[in-house]
């Protein structure tokens, strides 16, 4: 082989290695799955081989069960404890179905991490407001936690999260203890409730007291409706638009940017998020059926 | 490293087209232009008359027809009805198969390692532009495209230069035509007049080492001259042409025009355009599984955003709407993919044209947009 | 012990109001006490006031055989409960509960509406709060409306 085709042939099997490796899947084992909701629940995976999954807060992988399928969920776990490898699955379709009924012991199909973070060392120095609907909540949980493990870089950590119903509430166990914290402000608001309820009633918007806007990173992710509304609100209060970043979510199959499904005009929302600078999307998410 | 220098013209006749698919042939398939089911289409190739001989295509808005020729010529014809975009990119691509026996689950990849390289013989210019599209959209990605890149890695491209454009044609209008730009190995320009020949250009060290090994006659001025007049005659004669100043920022910044929702009138959302489309890459991954088999499949399929399942999320399509399909299609195609890849989705092959079976004129479409919303364009003179 | 003026200051509602139309205000509003599950107001009582929270929460309720009751929307520390008061009938819409015990400050709307019907830039000033208020909860009852965190093509409750 001469020295050119030498160089190509390594050329090729690099790219071949690193294609494979976005694009074929590792098995992981289900260590446990912790019932959320009554459509929700939390898996908690390990890989069969080879090592734990590194991941930024905000990142998801292409889920899959054998046979059946596979669909983008972001991973709700702790960044600085990569060994247990988190995802919060709500049981909404086919694939998703299968997933959350997946069991301590039964085998899924993990690709990734794949996607942008949410930046979350970013805020340092400066306010961090977390601005959470629905299961939004879960790839804000590991933003949560990396700012917890680090809250001395920090000043004010606020989580706000708005639910369907008190029912609705993801990580509830959790969410008390936060509540509990001196050093982290929790306020959450459902949409229905009874009586019983004692917390509030309303939109998350509700819930943005006063903030520094030029001091404060916002992270914010619930369906899109929910973050123009919030986006709006934030950027009423003089929060720069830079400032604030979204979770975006469109159709996935590959989660690498290759099969196109994602699109959002030039945006692959796989690659180029799916945490956008809102300045980025606001005038995407105007347009319908972009 | 050797002297290997490109850009060596000598002239083949038909013999010698022959000498040349069978270099080729015996470390490569070859796939060629030939005549089936009433259309030129891109097959296994062994022998040059297996080529169209004296055919010759009209093709315009929703309409193909092959015809004869008044001469022999083997390349008097435009874009193949089948771009060429399979032999790379297949409609079909295994990626891994998961084995589960219940008790333990392994993934192993399912690799492309052709058995034999391709060979492209007598593919156009906007086949060869196609291929430097792909080339952007599937390797030079963060996570490329393993299979693509083996089937490209070993591919050999004999590009024939169109010297008889149809009427879908617009490659002028693109840059990518008539004449070849890079990226061939071996390029031909068939001369009919007189001795029936083909100026061959190689175009890099692999096409040069196999023309070194061709039957041929040096190149004269009158070769060189005939040639030139074949492709200036070619691209005079193109009579389509795509409006490309300024139209990324129309079609980008006008989602709302009313074009959209009057050319999704007509549209079917069939999708014929996207698989006709030598660029068009849209895939999804689909998993197969066999009754009591442990083991299911992944595989990689052709996919087109004109589906309404293409942007279904859990809950519904983005897409809804086809003339939000349409626009997606087309304002990807031309506009989005020049921010994504550098360079246009388009090469002016004009097969979406001809495919559509409605016959939807995506110049026209690109026209219609330039016309301030309510201006109706000038009744066509049947 | 603060002036009624200065407890009215505290809320933003009144952010901007000069001392003038603060005095007349004031001279409206007295301070309510509410324990646990007290109403403030029952749906069809007449709305003969209005209520600024100072601390505590206050739920707007509706009753419905076969769903009981239901939280409509709740009212925290500086909001206000109720404009009633402002549009004919003038009677309630709801039910307001406390949830917690809770302290409001209630606004004699019978009395302002005269003072807002002799000064109409104080009417104006104040229709504009209130305007703000409306706006905000019809826009939060709007995107309620959608359901947004559903289970797709499920139904609501």
């Amino acid at each position: 082989m001469s020295e050119s085709a030498q160089e190509a042939s390594a050329d090729l099997d690099a790219l071949v290695a690193t294609g494979l490796a976005g694009l074929v899947p590792r098995p992981f084992r289900v260590d446990r799955s912790r019932r959320e909701t009554a459509d929700t629940v939390t898996l908690t995976l390990a890989p069969v081989t080879g090592g734990s999954l590194e991941f930024a807060a905000g990142q998801f992988t292409m889920l899959g069960v054998p046979g059946v399928g596979e669909v983008p969920i972001s991973i709700s776990g702790d960044p600085t404890w990569p060994d247990a490898l988190q995802h919060t699955v709500r049981d909404v379709g086919g694939v998703s179905h299968a997933i959350a009924s997946a069991r301590a012991g039964d085998v899924l199909t993990v690709r990734g991490p794949f996607g942008t973070g949410w930046g979350v060392g970013d805020g340092e120095g400066g306010d961090v407001l977390i601005v959470a609907g629905g299961i939004g909540l879960a790839p804000l949980r590991p933003a949560l936690l990396e700012l917890l493990a680090h809250r001395h870089r920090y000043r004010t950590v606020t989580l706000l999260y708005g639910a369907r119903t008190p029912q609705d509430i993801l990580f509830a166990e959790e969410l008390a203890g936060w509540r509990g914290r001196f050093d982290l402000e929790v306020e959450l608001s459902v949409d229905y409730a009874p009586p019983s309820w004692r917390g509030r009633v309303g939109l998350v918007t509700a819930l943005i007291a006063s903030v520094a806007p030029e001091q404060t990173l916002a992270l914010v992710c619930g369906p899109e409706v929910m973050m123009r509304f919030v986006t709006t609100e934030l950027l009423h209060r003089g929060v720069p638009a830079g400032q604030i970043r979204l979770s975006m979510e469109r159709a996935m199959s590959c989660g690498v940017g290759l099969c196109g499904h994602c699109q959002l005009r030039e945006l692959f929302v796989c690659l180029d998020g799916p945490v956008f600078r809102a300045d980025r999307v606001l005038g995407l998410m105007a347009v319908e059926e972009l | 490293m050797p002297n290997q220098s490109t850009g060596t013209e000598a002239v083949l006749d038909l013999p010698g087209l022959q000498a040349l698919v069978d270099a080729l042939a015996a470390t490569h398939t070859v796939i060629g232009p030939q005549v089936s089911d009433g259309a030129i289409v891109l097959g296994p190739l062994a022998r040059v008359d297996q080529l169209p001989v004296g055919m010759g295509d009209d093709q315009d808005a929703g309409s193909y027809r092959l015809r004869e020729r008044t001469d022999r010529a083997v390349f008097g014809y435009a874009a193949s009805a089948v771009p060429a975009k399979r032999w790379v990119f297949p409609p079909r691509e295994p990626m891994s198969r998961t084995h589960d026996d219940g008790t333990t689950v392994s993934v192993e990849p399912v690799l492309a390692r052709p058995q034999r390289p391709v060979a492209l013989f007598g593919v156009r210019s906007c086949d060869l532009a196609a291929l430097a599209v792909h080339d952007r959209a599937l390797l030079a990605r963060p996570v490329p495209d393993p299979w693509y890149a083996q089937r490209r890695a070993g591919l050999f491209i004999v590009v024939a230069a169109c010297t008889t454009p149809a009427r879908s044609c617009f490659c002028v209008s693109m840059g990518t035509g008539p004449a070849p730009g890079a990226g061939f190995d071996l390029s031909l320009t068939e001369l009919v007049e007189g001795e029936h020949r083909f100026l061959v250009t190689s175009g890099s060290p692999a096409g040069e080492q196999l023309l070194a090994r061709l039957p041929t006659r040096a190149a004269d001025t009158v070769d060189r001259s005939a040639a030139d007049a074949a492709l200036r005659q070619a691209a005079e004669s193109m009579t389509r042409a795509m409006p490309t100043d300024g139209l990324a920022a129309l079609l980008l910044g006008q989602p709302e025009h009313p074009a959209w929702a009057e050319v999704a009138q007509r549209c079917l959302a069939c999708g014929n355009c996207t698989l006709a489309c030598p660029t068009c890459f849209c895939t999804s991954i689909v998993e197969t599984a066999e009754l009591g088999s442990p083991v299911s499949e992944r595989a990689r399929v052709w996919d087109s955003c004109f589906t309404a399942d293409f942007s279904h999320m859990h809950g519904g399509s983005v897409r809804t709407g086809i003339s939000a399909r349409y626009r997606q299609w087309m304002t990807h195609k031309l506009g989005a993919w020049v921010e994504q890849f550098g360079v246009s989705g388009c090469v002016g092959c004009g097969r979406c044209i001809t495919w559509c079976p409605v016959g939807i004129d995506i110049t026209e479409q690109a026209r219609a947009l330039a016309r301030p919303a309510g201006q109706e364009p000038r009744e066509r003179k049947p | 012990m603060r002036t009624m003026a200065e407890t009215l200051a505290d809320y933003p509602f009144f952010a901007g109001l000069d001392d003038e139309a603060m005095a007349l205000v004031a001279g409206c509003a007295t301070n309510v006490h509410l324990a646990a599950d007290e109403f403030l107001f029952r749906e069809g009582e007449p709305a003969e006031r209005f209520f600024l929270v100072r601390q505590g929460r206050v739920a707007l309720e509706l009753h419905a055989p076969g769903q009981g009751r239901v939280v409509l929307d709740t009212a925290d520390d500086g909001d206000v409960v109720g404009w009633s008061w402002l549009v004919p009938p003038y009677r309630w819409f709801t039910d307001a509960r406390a949830v917690v015990p809770t302290s409001a400050t209630a606004i004699d709307g019978a009395c302002l509406r005269g003072k807002c019907d002799q000064d109409p830039v104080l009417g104006y000033q104040l229709l504009q709060r209130v305007a703000v208020v409306m706006y905000a909860r019809l826009q939060a009852a709007r995107v309620r409306m959608l359901d947004l965190y559903a289970a797709p093509g499920g139904s609501r409750v």
